[in-house]
């Protein structure tokens, strides 16, 4: 029997010809043609929806491009399915991980392979292991479940995993997104060693252009799935790699800051609950947010933030503790946060804080359904309500067919600006937002950035939680970082420093 | 504030010119057309089951045609069998719209019945107009009770409630027997236990000019006030919000709790009326005949309405007529008693097939015509 691992050979490069994806009447993707050539490291650059997915999708055999071919080592390479890309050596590491948790790295790399045995010779597959590992520039700990590893750990098992099956063409899609700062240095750091050294060629769908500058050789740029730029990274600045992006539009300056904080809205006191898993407890020792303030909370995901959010809706009860908005205890209940004027814009807002299937009107009149005037309603409205969303339709320019389909038909950008649409329109003095711009499209971020601001300077108090750190850096008036259940930073705008704010989401205190 | 965009914003047309009519055509034939569809399958699919059993399918549909709906008496046999559905129905319908599978109606049934035939004897004397109101007051609150411990159980301890309410008509059956063989048991009753009969004066009689009892009205207009509830109501339009997604009706500050009780007992209190009119308008007592399956049937009828209140009317009498053609189908073409069983489990998971096929066809999705 061969050993499992096919011994390191030449990176390969890949080329699409006039690659071309239709959808009905939809082009998603139109005559792309891509050089990649071995051993380098191409950044794929684009907005949402310009059709960087399809594009790889058709590479990797997902989809079965409509016109177009693709030429693997200068030979046109066929790709019915995945299992063909494979046997070319093509292979992809998504954004979220697809390890087994429970199974340890080697367990993990074992299963994945196509020509695993029935019964496995674990002895035998150690040693091969063994001296897989000795080859590779950085390594992960075998033996332990995956799901004991960090994130970034997982990340890197997930590229060894596609090497170990023999890949010498990986696509890594968004691979730092669940990433600190430092983790991602150390992961992109490796995959270019292992490019310049010739053993592999990337190709990386990024949006961060930081990355593209320190890693990457090449980029290419995508519009409405058009192949709008290529160009040698060395030849680009940021702002030329933003300008190719949006194309003839111009990316609004970030609202200005106006006015000072004024005094405390909410405040958080040794507030405890448990978080999901009930083993770890949410800590916020102190927490508040003033008026015309923003206060961005940033972290790594599942350090508590969800946790939080869902302690200030009112969905977790508080173990110990209290929360005060405008001097008073509060419930998070419906009264109340009428009363109070606190409004929520959870994260993925289709799934957190709209009804998929009811339709946009509907959606769109979920805190206002009940009221009459300054009085509660027994009846309905629907004309009441058809003319509200109407008048928030036209202006948050919410593209809809219909303001009676289904929330779910729209796209992420209109579900954003029609849930904004809702909670920003009247008084707002208190507003708790979880990652607002997660998954949007340029445009639809500064959109949506400017909305926050506006609502900062007209004297809103606006606790804002995401895991990205530039959002955080654009609009805060004052950072957090969480940690571990825990708030383990806070300093002024003025005085944070990227570098500071990175060690602290990795735990460090350094 | 400079926002930026790629092409001029369309209005949504909804507001410059309404919705044209074809578009609100195909986005309502959804929940009719689908279930119809599904309906139909079934039919057809039990038509191959009756083939391979030797029997015509066409002479099938032929007697249930005659016995159900051909002649004014056969729809009178129907309709009479009409209103423990339509109550059995919103026992489900009711609940579904927070999103929740109630399937033990016949529980809430059963214990209604019983309530009302036990509290009958001790009411034997008053007036018909005072104890009527009373007898049927305290099958729907048993009912009530019945149905929304399983809410509460859900609410406050994460207690599946389909499996809850599945478990607890099988309590109320053994509750039952042991009620109507033991305490409340009239011993004149010597075959088939039961509670004493009900005087004349408290049974509820038909329909003028028809042989159909007063439960079917009472059916339709809970029917007509349930619809009203939940599409004309704040009430109704927060527990559509729940049901469509409750994490975002919490966040909204909606009393998620209130609703997933309150829905249920009401539902609960519906199905105990069913039991009420079983007692007094069909037996005369409350004994093991109350548990005759219309809790089972009236899933399969909420299913097929779309847990829409109204349309359970139509389809409470199509399933009615049914039932009550399965005795001459049994008779005539020599098919056992369990035909009707099979006939409804069959067009059942048809129905719930058919709920996988929601949202997926273009057909339906005017938004989704243009990019053909």
């Amino acid at each position: 029997m061969s050993l499992p691992v096919k011994p390191l050979e030449q990176a390969i490069e890949v080329e699409t010809l006039h690659m071309t994806m239709r959808f009905g009447a939809f082009t998603a993707l139109d005559d792309v043609s891509i050089r990649i050539t071995p051993g380098s490291f191409h950044a794929l650059l684009g907005e949402n929806g310009a059709g960087k997915s399809t594009l790889v999708k058709c590479m990797m055999g997902f989809y079965r491009a409509t016109s177009g071919e693709m030429l693997v080592d200068r030979r046109e390479a066929l790709v019915p399915d995945p299992r063909a890309a494979h046997a070319l050596g093509l292979g992809m590491v998504y954004q979220h991980f697809t390890l087994v948790p429970s199974l340890t790295a080697a367990e993990n790399l074992v299963v994945s392979r196509d020509d695993a045995p029935r019964v496995i010779d674990w002895r035998r597959e150690r040693a091969a292991l063994a001296e897989f590992m000795a080859r590779m520039p950085f390594s992960v700990p075998l033996d332990q479940p995956v799901r004991a590893l960090s994130a970034g750990e997982k990340q890197k098992l997930e590229i060894l995993k596609q090497l170990y099956l023999g890949r010498r063409f990986l696509i890594l899609d968004e691979p730092t997104s669940v990433l600190t700062p430092d983790e991602a240095d150390e992961v992109l750091g490796h995959v270019k060693a292992l490019c310049e050294a010739g053993e592999i060629t990337v190709m990386m769908i990024t949006h961060k252009f930081r990355e593209v500058t320190a890693y990457a050789d090449a980029v290419s740029v995508l519009r409405w799935g058009k192949l709008v730029g290529s160009a040698l990274v060395s030849d680009l600045s940021h702002a030329d790699m933003a300008r190719i992006m949006m194309g003839e539009a111009e990316l609004p300056d970030p609202a200005p800051r106006t006015g000072m904080p004024g005094d405390a809205v909410l405040s958080l006191k040794g507030a405890r609950a448990s978080d999901r898993s009930g083993l770890k407890q949410i800590v916020i020792d102190a927490l508040e947010v003033r008026a015309g303030e923003v206060v961005g909370v940033a972290g790594i995901s599942g350090n508590g933030q969800m946790e939080l959010m869902e302690v200030l809706t009112g969905q977790r009860p508080l173990g110990a503790g209290s929360i005060e908005v405008k001097g008073a205890p509060y419930g998070a209940s419906r009264e109340e946060a009428r009363v109070k004027c606190v409004r929520y814009l959870p994260e993925e807002p289709l799934h957190n804080a709209c009804a998929p299937r009811m339709s946009v009107t509907e959606n769109i009149n979920f805190r206002s359904f009940d009221l009459n005037g300054s009085g509660r309603r027994f009846w309905l409205s629907g004309r009441e309500m058809r003319t509200r969303a109407a008048e928030l339709v036209a202006g948050f320019k919410v593209r809809a067919a219909s303001l009676d389909a289904p929330m779910a038909s729209l796209s992420g950008g209109n579900v954003q600006r029609a849930v904004l649409a809702r909670e920003l329109t009247g008084e707002v003095d208190l507003l708790v937002i979880s990652n607002p711009c997660f998954g949007l499209d340029f445009t639809a971020v500064a959109e949506i950035r400017a909305r926050i601001m506006a609502a900062r300077n007209g004297g809103a108090a606006v606790l804002l939680m995401s895991e990205d750190l530039d959002e955080i850096m654009e609009l805060a008036d004052r950072v957090l970082v969480m940690s571990e259940g825990r708030i383990a930073y806070e300093k002024p705008i003025a005085d944070a420093q990227i570098a500071e704010i990175g060690h602290h989401m990795g735990g460090y205190s350094a | 504030m400079a926002v930026v965009d790629h092409s001029p914003v369309p209005g949504p047309r909804g507001l410059a010119s309404p919705e044209g009519w074809l578009a609100a055509l195909a986005r309502r034939s959804e929940a009719v057309l689908i279930p119809l569809g599904a309906l139909i399958a079934g039919l057809a699919v039990f038509g191959l089951f009756l083939m391979s059993q030797g029997k015509s399918p066409a002479e099938f549909y032929g007697l249930v045609y005659k016995a159900g709906f051909g002649t004014a008496f056969s729809w009178q046999n129907t309709l009479s069998r009409t209103a423990p559905l339509l109550f059995a129905a919103l026992c489900v319908a009711l609940p579904a719209r927070l999103g929740l599978v109630v399937i033990g109606g016949e529980g809430a049934i059963v214990m209604g019945g019983v309530a009302c035939g036990a509290l009958a004897g001790a009411l034997s004397g008053w007036p018909p107009a005072l104890a009527l109101p009373l007898m049927a007051a305290a099958g729907a609150l048993v009912g009530g009770v019945w149905i929304g411990a399983v809410g509460w159980l859900r609410h406050v301890r994460g207690v599946n409630e389909t499996i809850a309410s599945l478990l607890m008509a099988y309590i109320a059956i053994a509750l039952m027997n042991h009620l109507v063989e033991g305490p409340f048991r009239d011993p004149a009753s010597l075959n088939k236990p039961s509670t004493a009969p009900l005087p004349e004066a408290l049974r509820v009689g038909n329909i003028p000019g028809w042989d159909v009892h007063w439960g079917l009205i009472f059916g339709m207009l809970a029917c007509l006030l349930a619809w009203i509830l939940i599409e004309r109501t704040t009430w109704g339009f927060a527990a559509r919000i729940a049901g469509g997604n409750a994490r975002a009706a919490q966040v909204q500050g909606l009393p998620v709790g209130r609703l997933i009780i309150g829905f249920t007992a009401l539902g609960g209190a519906l199905a105990g009326l069913a039991g009420v009119f079983e007692v007094t308008a069909v037996h005369g007592s409350a004994n093991a005949s109350l548990a005759a399956g219309y809790g089972y049937t009236g899933i399969l009828v909420a299913f097929l309405a779309r847990h829409n209140p109204l349309v359970i009317i139509p389809v409470a009498i199509l399933l009615a007529g049914f039932e009550a053609s399965s005795g001459l189908v049994q008779r005539r073409m020599d098919l056992p008693d369990a035909t009707t069983l099979v006939l409804q489990g069959i067009v059942f998971v048809a129905i719930l097939m058919s709920e996988t096929l929601y949202g997926r066809l273009r057909l339906f999705a005017p938004e989704r015509w243009r990019s053909t």
